[in-house]
């Protein structure tokens, strides 16, 4: 390459090491061997363990009796039909609508945020929630940003509330808080699942301590790991090891970013600004206090009270029959696999995605769809 | 489920933070950072915020982890102490950052 | 048709528009059957979906393409619009053989409105770019049209040339090495920090550039070993290859750690989470060569100074025919092909 790389030193690539990572893949193998059963299900709670976990190639080094499964981990999977409703329902009433690239394509009941968008609709892609105040400012004209994500990234859409909006800029707020759906999940009768891999970001905001009451109900090991390749592995293995011994714990195996308590600083603005509401999250259930509202105090910028919000005028579609027979609720519960889903590759794809799996780059469905599941890799010369 | 992505702050400017992810530099608030943050200081964004300033000592920590969770099985294994004598000889990241 | 599934919509979206699998439903479902079915007996035409048409002219062949350009913002970090158009065209001859270029074509529809300035701007760019590939414009159109009936500007460009034989980008055998001429994503990374105002601050600059020098330096050192070629445009490398092994119906290994990303568009891309195998490239050129050619092919086109990043990065399989198969270095994946314009993530 012409220049060197600036991130030759960087720490970060000692994550990405993959000697140190097929060592790793040695000791879950024996770690899974000890376990001593022909299938081990673990899940993890976190679209970017999967994206990881895809990106890396990981799964095709797990050994054959290690089940990791998606559970509801991604925001945007999870997301509900009604709300994407809401935020198209708006754009079509003439409203600029800010929102994550994540959501462009997530289906609502009649159409995506990127339908609206090609029938004239103004949505503006986002990468920081600062962007959406700079766009508000530019425009003035009234701006709505569709904040989605989970509790990390509603830290970010708290910060710009407490700095204050400016006055043509409102919040719909779709933002998810993951702890009382990993309860939802553990209760689900039937789980086979064995331990949880936590999602480290979420947990930097929150702290590993939350996991400990989780761990007491249930009786189930958690792991905090992060999302380079050897943080996965060795969460991985961390899980396999609890589960062999018997022994229902939290480790953390994040702590450069993940500390007992979190980020107090970043928990007090979310909990300013939020306030955990009981809300429907896409083929899963209604999760109480899964999601998060925006207080009383700052209902003046909330879209639902500055709008009337006409999600009624949606233009009628006969609702796909085909939506009936998606199973994503139960995939995103780990007790079925894509492969299982009559409409998987058939009537669901990426480019026509009948349930969320199929619609975030992260949701399982998709992956599967891409990466090709568990494919047969072998064999190659 | 949250793009975390670690990065080194080159510059501050009130709660403002120029980051370098690798080449790249951009604009990183640190409204909700829970600690002091200086030029050098590695921190993680999320969505234009530092949500954590990740200490050196903690980097290590994280490997240290690592290797020990190695390290127990290694006693058990023969094989693995081939690997870790690869791991020995690649050195796969000097240590000049952390 | 792709995996069996049909065109479905009954309106055309962006990502019809980007390259991936949408995009050759649009093409292979509504635009070929209405184009004719396109055979070209003896030679290579529409049915091949190819970067340009081959047709036998004598004891030679004649190659044609032609490309249509919008691009937001007209002008960009590392070109513009102009130089983009006549790369465009110059690369897709290059890349089915013809590496001397007869003729381009070029047409322009201007918005009303447009500043004269930024219109000369373009036209010096793409007289700049003409004289670096030694392509001759020979012809073109001007058109105007209202305010907001188009976004600025558009620009079209035809190219003719004539080549020994023709390269395609369905030949590739099991065995054959795969050559990438340079860094990917370069261009797609530039645009999309440009495009969303994504206030990044670094060296992200497009690759546009003509490839026709460096392509015939391959051709040259090849002895008629390099067997396929393709520019990775829209879609980028992962497009490329998917095109590439579906067509010659081999499965393709590549290893990720071989694969030239400039050290911003790898950080850009984590940033983002966005993969650069799937932005586009607009000075680069995929190519299969039979593995004895292999390595006087890499040296040929490492010698040209658009192709000092040069590098072996895969290999055809005799397995796995039409899948593209990634080693990341922790294990393997199925490379995943486009859907859709690229987005930022924050998930």
């Amino acid at each position: 390459m012409a220049s060197p790389d600036p991130r030759a030193g960087f720490a970060e690539l000692k994550f990405r090491d993959p000697v140190r990572a097929r060592a790793m893949v040695e000791a879950m193998g024996r770690a899974t061997a000890g376990i001593g059963r022909s299938r081990v299900s673990l899940m993890h709670v976190c679209g970017s363990h999967e994206q990881a976990i895809a990106k890396y190639g990981l799964r095709s080094a797990f050994p054959s009796a290690l089940s990791v499964i998606m559970g509801p981990g991604c925001p945007v999977c999870v997301t509900d039909a009604r709300e994407v409703d809401e935020g198209v329902a708006l754009a079509r009433q003439g409203v600029h609508i800010a929102t994550y690239g994540d959501m462009l394509r997530v289906p609502g009941t009649v159409m995506s945020l990127a339908d609206a968008q090609a029938d004239g609709a103004s949505i503006h892609v986002i990468y920081s929630a600062g962007q959406a105040v700079e766009l508000a400012a530019r425009l003035k004209e009234p701006v709505v940003f569709f904040a989605t994500g989970f509790e990390t990234t509603a830290v970010a859409t708290a910060a710009i509330v407490l700095e204050g909006l400016p006055d043509n800029l409102s919040i719909l707020s779709a933002h998810k808080y993951i702890p009382p759906a990993m309860d939802i999940v553990a209760a689900t009768p039937g789980l086979a699942v064995e331990g949880f891999l936590a999602a480290g970001h979420a947990a930097t905001i929150t702290g590993w301590g939350v996991f400990e009451p989780f761990v007491s109900r249930h009786h189930l090991p958690v792991v905090v790991a992060g999302f380079e390749p050897l943080d996965i592995l060795a969460g991985l293995v961390k899980l396999l090891e609890l589960v062999r011994d018997g022994a229902p714990a939290v480790v953390n195996m994040y702590p450069r970013c993940v500390t007992r308590a979190g980020n107090l600083r970043a928990q007090e603005a979310l909990w300013k600004v939020f306030q955990p509401s009981c809300g429907r999250w896409r083929g899963i259930a209604d999760v109480p206090d899964g999601n998060l509202a925006l207080r009383d105090r700052f209902a003046g910028l909330d879209a639902r009270t500055r709008f009337a919000i006409d999600v009624a005028s949606l233009p009628k579609s006969a609702v796909s029959v085909t939506a009936g027979a998606c199973i994503c609720g139960s995939i995103m519960a780990g007790i079925k696999s894509p492969t299982d889903c009559a409409l998987f590759g058939s009537a669901c794809t990426p480019e026509h995605p009948v349930g969320a799996c199929m619609v975030s780059s992260e949701g399982t469905c998709r992956i599967w769809h891409q990466y090709g599941g568990h494919p047969d890799l072998g064999g190659i010369a | 489920m949250c793009l975390g992505v670690p990065g080194k702050v080159v510059a501050i400017d009130g709660n403002r933070a120029t980051v370098d992810f690798w080449g790249v530099r951009r604009q990183v608030l640190l409204d909700v950072v829970d600690e002091p943050v200086a030029v050098g200081d590695y921190v993680l964004n999320h969505v234009g915020y530092a949500i954590r300033r990740i200490p050196e000592s903690e980097i290590g920590e994280t490997l240290a982890l690592f290797e020990e969770l190695l390290a127990q099985d290694d006693a058990a294994d023969l094989m693995a102490g081939d690997v870790r004598a690869e791991i020995a000889g690649t050195g796969a990241a000097p240590d000049g950052e952390s | 048709m792709i995996d069996g599934r049909g065109f479905a919509d009954d309106r055309i979206g962006l990502k019809h528009g980007a390259g991936g699998r949408a995009m050759r439903a649009l093409i292979e479902q509504v635009c070929l059957p209405g184009l004719g079915g396109g055979a070209t007996p003896g030679g290579i035409g529409l049915a091949a979906m190819d970067d340009g048409a081959a047709i036998p002219v004598g004891d030679r062949w004649l190659i044609v393409t032609t490309d249509s350009h919008v691009v937001h913002p007209i002008v960009f970090p590392g070109g513009d619009i102009g130089r983009l158009a006549v790369c465009g065209t110059v690369n897709d001859l290059a890349v089915m053989g013809a590496t001397d270029v007869t003729a381009l074509t070029c047409a322009i529809i201007v918005e009303e409105g447009f500043p004269r300035a930024g219109l000369e701007r373009v036209y010096a760019s793409i007289r700049a770019a003409c004289e670096e590939a030694g392509a001759p414009i020979v012809t073109g159109d001007t058109k105007v049209m209202g305010r907001g009936e188009i976004d600025g500007l558009v620009l079209n460009t035809a190219g003719i040339g004539f080549c020994d034989r023709p390269v395609p980008d369905s030949s590739l055998a099991p065995g054959d090495v795969l050559i990438v001429t340079g860094t990917v994503g370069d261009h797609g990374m530039a645009i999309m920090a440009a495009r969303h105002a994504l206030s990044l601050d670094g060296d992200l600059r497009s690759d546009v550039a003509p490839i026709n020098g460096v392509v015939r330096a391959a051709l040259g050192a090849a002895g008629g070993g390099v067997v396929a070629m393709k520019d990775p445009t829209r879609g980028g490398l992962s497009s490329a290859l998917h095109e590439m092994a579906q067509k010659s119906k081999v499965g393709i290994l590549i290893e990720e750690a071989a694969v030239p990303v400039r050290p911003e568009v790898r950080g850009a891309s984590d940033l983002l989470g966005i993969d650069p195998f799937v932005m586009a490239c607009e000075g680069k050129a995929v190519m299969g060569v039979r593995p004895d050619a292999a390595a006087a092919v890499l040296a040929a086109i490492r010698a040209h100074p658009l192709g000092r990043d040069a590098a072996r990065i895969g290999r055809c399989l005799d397995t796995h025919a039409g899948a593209v198969i990634l080693d990341t270095g922790f294990g393997r994946r199925i490379l995943a092909e486009p859907d859709g314009e690229p987005l930022p993530r924050i998930c």
